[in-house]
């Protein structure tokens, strides 16, 4: 290993993100997965007058409820963590872009 | 049913990427980027959007790591960073180098001065070098993860990081002796 590969190990060494981060992550995973399950769950109400959309109502129960069971490991631990406040600027736009992209998939 | 019982499987799996490459995401954002905030903004975003492809991504990766695919997707998001902001790298990264820097000695000054030498001198290095650099020493990514992750052989990921450490040699003297 040459000198330079040395200085380049001691000088790129990995950074640990803050606490802060790993439970805005969480949070935003777990929100993202109850977004998606809130507005299937009122769509589907709406949708069950119409037969011609049981087909996709079925499929919104589907991802519903396993958006609504999502994460259950990610949400245990951040029970246990203090939480934080923090700006939520990418998360809304994650959240915005999920109910989207399950918006198109549904055929809405 | 089973795809309940598929969703749910998925999402621990997911978890499970999420807990072991927090810090490779977050090392890899921080050192293209240069400043913790965005970095942070970038992490999220690389995970957020991890997430919705995951289910795609594992049936493509047929059983190889997901370390590449997710350091690609951050890598997507900061290139579009730096579009959208008409931004450049910062050079601001003592303070992630310094904490290993040594603590204890009569050589903490002359240490710390190289070790900023060194950063100074990743950051001005061609974009896919430093990357390669960034990948190979903060991440201690393989050849073969790092091809995957930039989209090349491994042949070529071997002359681009060859190429990379002698091109900071050779900047390291000249600072030395100019």
């Amino acid at each position: 290993m040459s000198n330079v590969e040395a200085l380049l190990r001691s000088a790129l060494v990995p950074v640990e993100p803050s606490d802060a981060l790993g439970d805005r992550l969480e949070r935003g995973l777990s929100e993202i997965t109850d977004a998606a399950a809130g507005e299937l769950a009122d769509w589907e109400l709406s949708a069950m007058g119409d037969p011609r959309a049981w087909g996709r109502t079925i499929a919104a129960v589907v991802l519903g409820g396993a958006a609504a069971g999502a994460l259950v490991v990610v949400r245990a631990r951040q029970k246990h963590q203090k939480r934080h406040s923090s700006p939520f600027r990418a998360l809304q736009k994650g959240a915005r872009d999920v109910r989207g992209d399950l918006a198109r998939r549904l055929g809405r | 049913m089973d795809e309940e019982v598929d969703k749910r499987r998925l999402d621990g799996e997911f978890t499970e990427l999420y807990r072991a490459h927090l810090r490779d995401v977050y090392s890899y954002c921080y050192y293209r980027i240069g400043d913790h905030h965005d970095a942070e903004d970038l992490t999220e975003q690389t995970f957020l959007q991890a997430y919705r492809h995951f289910e795609r991504a594992q049936r493509e990766s047929r059983g190889r790591p997901l370390r590449p695919w997710l350091v690609r997707i951050a890598h997507n998001l900061a290139a579009n960073y730096y579009r959208d902001r008409s931004r450049r790298p910062q050079t601001q990264l003592e303070d992630a180098a310094i904490v290993s820097a040594p603590h204890d000695t009569e050589d903490l000054v002359e240490g710390r001065e190289e070790l900023r030498g060194v950063l100074d001198g990743v950051s001005k290095l061609p974009d896919d070098r430093r990357e390669a650099l960034i990948m190979r020493f903060a991440l201690g990514m393989d050849n073969r993860e790092i091809a995957r992750a930039m989209d090349r052989t491994e042949g070529a990921t071997k002359v681009l990081i060859h190429r990379a450490i002698k091109q900071l040699e050779q900047g390291l003297s000249e600072d030395r002796r100019g």
